[in-house]
């Protein structure tokens, strides 16, 4: 428990977080920038595990643990992805997503 | 037994011959691989008679009675029950050693003769590679221990009759008669399983000792008189598998109805019309049946016998009218097969079973016996005769005697024992037939008997038209006799001919297996009358035919319509074009192709359609873009949970 601070306002924080990460991922079309909302979801969710860990049952830590587990994933994640923007910007010297469309029928 | 543990060899070298000689085909130049094709039935030839000694003088008579001997080489090779199962073995009784006699004789002097007949022929080595496989199928056919060896090798007979008669594959008749044979007999071999079947399930065996035995067939009676119900049209269930296994045999031994696929056989070389369609392949049906005789004889008192023996007497009297009118040699010879094996399947009909009652039985074998050799004889030296001529029509020939004395000789030696003239084979063997027929029912002997006839009138006409009567200008090119390796096959089968009538066949071969004498009554006037018969034929052949005659005209215009029908061989080939085409192809294929190809195909092409037009039509969500995806996704995501919320 936090001091003052109850589940409600932490859900309200990560939800707020989690729907400018899907918002910034449906506008913005340059790559770095959906990769960053995309960022900003994972870390809403991480946030998630560990308050509703703290506050349904604070004995056990596997809610601790999986954030962590997915801080790991997301930064690998992250190399991936950033490798693939930088091998897509070498192709195609673009990295807006608009310019990039050979993958439709 | 041990002391024959050798005969696997029998079958074994003509295969190994075959694969050898297929493989090595392209290397290996004429005349290398027909002698290497004739070292091996030499072997063959020299190991069925050393069989056949052993068989008969060595082991010879055990409790007056000559024992089968099997020899297993699996036990158990086909497992279906603990009763029921399929064994792999050779069986040596007095039928198989005759036939092996038989086919190793004739396909030995086949051999020999094809290294001077197919002499410079492009297929060289690949026809004595196919003559290696024909003779190892036939080998083991005769030496199956069971039915359903005896069917395979059947079918391999059947491959390699195939791959001869369509031997000259560049002439579209003999694609066309290689294709109608092999469906032909097809046809009839879809009844001969359908029949082993059934002798497997109310038999409960495959096995030719077995099902020959005494306890079994007493079994089978037994099982027949308590289950009345397995029976159709007053024949039980067994009575019809034998029936079924014997269209099987009419369908290889070209017995009418199935008979069509015979003549036009003779598109192949003349060697193979004597090896294959003549002597050894044709006769399987009557060794078939010989076989089974011991059931064929026993069960429901013998109707299926019945049947066998009507079967043959028609198709006797029925080819040789036929016989009478052909003008192409080989096809008369053809024909002429077709009523003598009709005589040999008379002969097993009208036979008894034990001791002198079985003399049919015994008289049929003598029949296949003698029948192989001049009948090959008969066909080899039309090859000499085709050779010399390059026809195959009796128009092209004509006064040949005097370029041809040593095939005139052999020729009339054959015909003579065709005939039924003492002291040639055929006399013998036939006049046992007509005796056996005779003591079983008159209106088969007299069938028999005229057929005897006829065969004499139209081998007579044969043999007058083509060595006397007219003198045929042959121009610059003309004919001379065969070389050599021709000569001596068609000498020995002449010595053949004229001395295997002597054998006494009756000490070797016997229904039940235990000897008995036979002689011929030279006063019984059964005998007298079937010499004037023959003797009667060949009068009036050489009246009509010696000299050039108006005669042969005249009887013909005398014959009307009956001469046109015969001559057409009875419209049969067009019946069965009328049967197949018109209504098999016409009223129920066609439909059935109509059915599939509209209603079963339409349907699933519906189904393509209606896929690929959906496909084409929401094709447009695919963007590309991955913002699109995602909002998709998440619009979907929102809706579950909405629903889930407001819904549940």
């Amino acid at each position: 428990m936090i001091e003052g601070v109850s589940l409600f306002e932490i859900m309200s924080l990560t939800t707020i977080l989690f729907f400018i990460g899907i918002y910034g991922f449906l506008t913005r079309t340059n790559l770095i920038a959906m990769l960053m909302s995309l960022e900003l979801m994972v870390n809403a969710e991480a946030i998630n595990f560990v308050a509703i860990n703290k506050y349904l049952s604070p004995a056990v830590l596997q809610g601790q643990v999986f954030s962590l587990f997915i801080i790991a994933l997301a930064a690998a994640e992250t190399a991936l992805a950033l490798a693939i923007i930088l091998h897509l910007y070498r192709l195609t010297t673009k990295i807006d997503i608009k310019e990039v469309e050979e993958l439709k029928y | 037994m041990d002391a024959f543990s050798y005969t696997y060899l029998i079958p074994l070298i003509p295969l190994l011959g075959f694969l050898f000689l297929g493989f090595t085909a392209k290397k290996i130049k004429e005349p290398v691989s027909g002698y290497i094709g004739t070292a091996g039935l030499l072997t063959v030839f020299g190991l069925s008679l050393y069989t056949a000694y052993k068989y008969f003088f060595e082991l010879g008579l055990t409790d007056d009675k000559y024992q089968t001997v099997k020899i297993a080489i699996k036990n158990a090779w086909l497992h279906f029950s603990d009763k029921l199962a399929i064994d792999l073995g050779i069986l040596i009784d007095p039928i198989s050693v005759m036939m092996l006699i038989v086919v190793s004789t004739v396909s030995l002097m086949v051999h020999i003769y094809s290294l001077g007949y197919m002499h410079s022929d492009t297929g060289f080595s690949r026809f004595y590679a196919y003559l290696s496989l024909f003779t190892f199928s036939m080998l083991g056919l005769v030496l199956s221990s069971n039915l359903f060896m005896i069917y395979i090798f059947w079918e391999l007979v059947g491959v390699s009759s195939f791959l001869l008669i369509g031997f000259y594959f560049e002439k579209p008749s003999a694609v066309a008669a290689s294709k109608k044979a092999f469906i032909v007999t097809r046809f009839a071999d879809m009844f001969f399983l359908i029949g082993i079947l059934m002798v497997g399930y109310f038999g409960q065996s495959f096995d030719f000792e077995t099902l020959n035995n005494p306890t079994t067939y007493e079994t089978i009676q037994n099982w027949i008189a308590n289950h009345q119900i397995f029976s159709f049209m007053g024949l039980s269930m067994f009575t019809w598998a034998l029936i079924l296994i014997y269209i099987g045999g009419m369908g290889k031994s070209a017995m009418f109805p199935l008979h069509i696929w015979l003549p036009d056989a003779m598109e192949g070389p003349t060697p193979v019309s004597a090896l294959i369609h003549a002597a050894t392949m044709v006769v399987a049906g009557v060794y078939l049946v010989a076989r089974l005789f011991p059931l064929y004889y026993h069960i429901q008192g013998g109707v299926a016998l019945q049947v066998v023996a009507v079967v043959g007497a028609f198709s006797a009297l029925f080819a040789a009218i036929i016989a009478l009118t052909q003008e192409d040699i080989k096809r008369v010879l053809a024909f002429s097969t077709m009523s003598q094996i009709g005589y040999m399947m008379l002969a097993l009909g009208v036979s008894g079973f034990e001791g002198h009652e079985g003399l049919g039985y015994m008289a049929g074998m003598f029949h296949l016996f003698t029948h192989a050799m001049f009948k090959a004889l008969l066909f080899l030296t039309a090859g000499a005769i085709i050779h010399a001529v390059h026809s195959n029509f009796m128009k092209d020939m004509g006064g040949l005697h005097k370029y041809m004395p040593v095939s005139s000789i052999v020729f009339l030696v054959a015909a003579l024992a065709i005939s039924g003239i003492p002291p040639f084979a055929g006399f013998f063997s036939k006049d046992e037939i007509l005796t056996a027929a005779f003591e079983y029912n008159k209106l088969l002997w007299f069938i028999g008997f005229l057929v005897a006839g006829m065969t004499a009138f139209y081998m007579f006409r044969l043999y007058f038209r083509i060595f006397f009567n007219k003198q045929t200008d042959y121009g610059d090119h003309k004919p001379h006799e065969a070389p050599v390796s021709m000569l001596i096959a068609l000498v020995f089968l002449a010595a053949m001919t004229v001395i295997s009538g002597f054998i006494p066949f009756s000490t070797f071969v016997s229904a039940d297996k235990i000897p008995f004498h036979s002689h011929i009554h030279w006063g019984d006037p059964l005998v007298i009358g079937s010499i004037l018969m023959a003797a009667f034929g060949i009068g009036m052949a050489y009246l009509m035919y010696f000299k050039e005659t108006a005669y042969p005209q005249k009887v013909a215009s005398a014959m009307g319509s009956g001469y046109k029908w015969a001559k057409n061989k009875f419209y049969f080939d067009e019946l069965y074009i009328f049967i197949t085409h018109k209504i098999i192809f016409d009223k129920i294929s066609k439909p059935i192709a109509w059915f599939d190809r509209r209603v079963i195909d339409g349907f699933m092409n519906l189904l393509g359609v209606t896929v690929e037009k959906t496909a084409e039509r929401i094709k447009f969500i695919q963007t590309g873009r991955m913002q699109d995806y995602a909002m998709f996704f998440v619009s979907g995501v929102i809706a579950i949970v909405m629903l889930i919320i407001f819904f549940r």
